[in-house]
């Protein structure tokens, strides 16, 4: 990987400022609606201890 | 039509005894617009040149302050039950509720508009597409407000997200009639965005009470 | 014709196993046509004469913003169905793409930001499509707190349809805005009738990107469908046997 890719004709920020935005929002996609299973899933299973 | 009269008579009563809620909008308004006065140095141009801005934004947040409560009293009374019984159309009484908060609440800013803008320093050329949008785009805010106030209707936190869930809807509004005056200040022919708050008001008047009425209805259920 | 099959598949526990083995399908498809359109975009697409390598955003800003306006169409046909038919799983389909929408238009948002600042010295101008796309923000935001603030789920989600319903004409001025105004942001490329204008090198990474994140935003959708099934139905002998069963498994997603 070359210094121009990471360079990217100068506008290294704005891309991958845009990369690095796009991959946060992607990934919090798949983490965020994992976390709220598990944590329904664990409020479930205290309300059927409380059974 | 004696539905009508009759909703619409009781509003009105309704206000007149509560004097000073339905004076506190026009009075934000007034003071909102003053404020931005105090806030420049005297005789600013820039403030001619923000008056379209700041008269619309105000009159928006002024018509905003008495909307949480169009239905909130009637709730609590259990008056919107009533309605919702009724062999009379939800969908009417909601039109009815939503043009008696234009009438108290939109009416007098559209009147108080030209001796603010004048405050303002706003050219007088620019006035008459000024009341003209107001007078267009109020209704459109009390209508749209009506349909957020429906959402909301008896949600705890419902007056914090009333202003929230307004924003979006009268975002189209603000622009045309800031937009109308913005168009005479630079000798630009208003009509198009006069239309456009035309047909907007068209659109919010037919449509907007028979959803808030399913609004209503949802909040019962 | 026979409906068998829909009206089971409506059924929440159906459902949750349909999803539960389409989802990694979508999600996985869709992370590899993602990859191909960010290796194809910034490795192997040639810089733009004009923009350069800035151009290279569009890989990212495009998919996002096409995304944010077919979720939000997606979202309000969900409205609609759930007014008109009281679907359950309409409801939760409905309040599933919210948060993903919203995240999508947020994206859309910062990306164009990002290129606008290279490219038209600002980062903002409140042109007519920038203002309706920020505004879809606004509304999908709207539908998140409306959701949150009802305490019966049924009846947030009808509330939530209605405002969906009538937040659906912001669409159509987002996408028109650049034929009907003069605006400083370019005109349609690809989703205009006639030749889209762009060459087949950059072009190619640009649609896997589009087909890619539809999938991406289809497989969380499904993920966050499943959520709000289960919330619902907590009650329910299907959500406590899957509970036990979803807990002994080793992959809980």
């Amino acid at each position: 990987m070359s210094a121009e890719f990471w360079g990217m004709g100068g506008y290294a920020v704005y891309v991958w400022g845009s990369f690095g935005a796009a991959l946060v929002i992607y990934l919090w996609n798949v983490v965020a609606p994992h976390r709220r299973r598990r944590a329904i899933l664990n409020r479930i299973a205290e309300a059927q201890g409380e059974e | 039509m004696s539905a009508f009269v009759a909703l619409f008579a009781r509003e009105l009563k309704l206000a007149a005894r509560a004097k000073t809620e339905w004076l506190m909008p026009p009075l934000f308004f007034v003071i909102v617009v003053t404020l931005f006065g105090f806030g420049v140095r005297p005789n600013d141009p820039q403030l001619a040149a923000f008056a379209p801005a700041i008269l619309w934004v105000g009159a928006l947040l002024a018509a905003l302050l008495s909307l949480e409560r169009l239905y909130r009293s009637d709730q609590e009374d259990g008056t919107l039950e009533q309605l919702l019984v009724s062999d009379t159309s939800l969908t009417f009484a909601v039109f009815v509720k939503s043009l008696a908060h234009w009438l108290l609440s939109g009416l007098p800013l559209v009147l108080l508009a030209a001796p603010l803008a004048s405050m303002l320093g706003l050219p007088s050329a620019q006035f008459a597409p000024l009341v003209l949008g107001l007078a267009l785009g109020t209704p459109c805010l009390s209508f749209i407000g009506g349909f957020v106030a429906a959402l909301t209707v008896g949600l705890p936190r419902g007056g914090a997200l009333l202003p929230v869930l307004v924003l979006p809807l009268i975002v189209p509004v603000v622009i045309f009639g800031a937009g109308a005056v913005r168009a005479a200040g630079q000798g630009l022919d208003a009509g198009a965005p006069l239309y456009f708050l035309a047909a907007i008001l068209m659109f919010t008047l037919t449509v907007l009470p028979w959803l808030a009425a399913a609004a209503l209805r949802n909040a019962f259920e | 014709m026979n409906w068998t099959w829909f009206h089971r598949l409506a059924s929440p526990p159906s459902f949750f196993r349909f999803a539960q083995r389409l989802a990694p399908w979508l999600g996985g498809l869709g992370l590899l046509l993602l990859v191909a359109c960010w290796f194809g975009g910034l490795v192997l697409a040639p810089a733009d004469y004009q923009q350069k390598d800035a151009f290279r955003i569009i890989y990212v800003h495009v998919p996002a913003a096409a995304v944010s306006l077919t979720l939000y169409v997606a979202m309000a046909v969900c409205g609609a169905i759930t007014l008109i038919w009281r679907m359950k799983l309409a409801e939760c389909v409905l309040i599933a793409i919210a948060p993903v929408g919203a995240s999508f238009t947020a994206l859309a948002l910062i990306t164009g930001m990002l290129w606008g600042k290279p490219m038209w010295g600002a980062y903002w101008v409140w042109d007519a499509r920038l203002t309706a796309e920020l505004v879809l923000l606004f509304l999908y935001l709207g539908v998140v707190g409306l959701n949150g603030a009802f305490d019966d789920a049924r009846a947030a989600a009808r509330a939530c349809g209605l405002l969906a319903i009538v937040g659906a004409v912001n669409v159509p001025i987002v996408h028109f805005s650049v034929d009907w105004w003069n605006s400083l942001h370019q005109g349609a490329t690809i989703l205009k009738f006639g030749k889209p204008n762009i060459s087949a090198d950059m072009a190619w990474p640009l649609y896997c990107g589009l087909l890619g994140t539809y999938l991406w935003c289809a497989a969380a959708v499904l993920r966050r469908t499943q959520n709000e099934l289960l919330l619902r139905e907590r009650g329910t002998r299907w959500v406590r046997e899957l509970g036990t069963e979803l807990d002994g498994a080793a992959d809980v997603s």
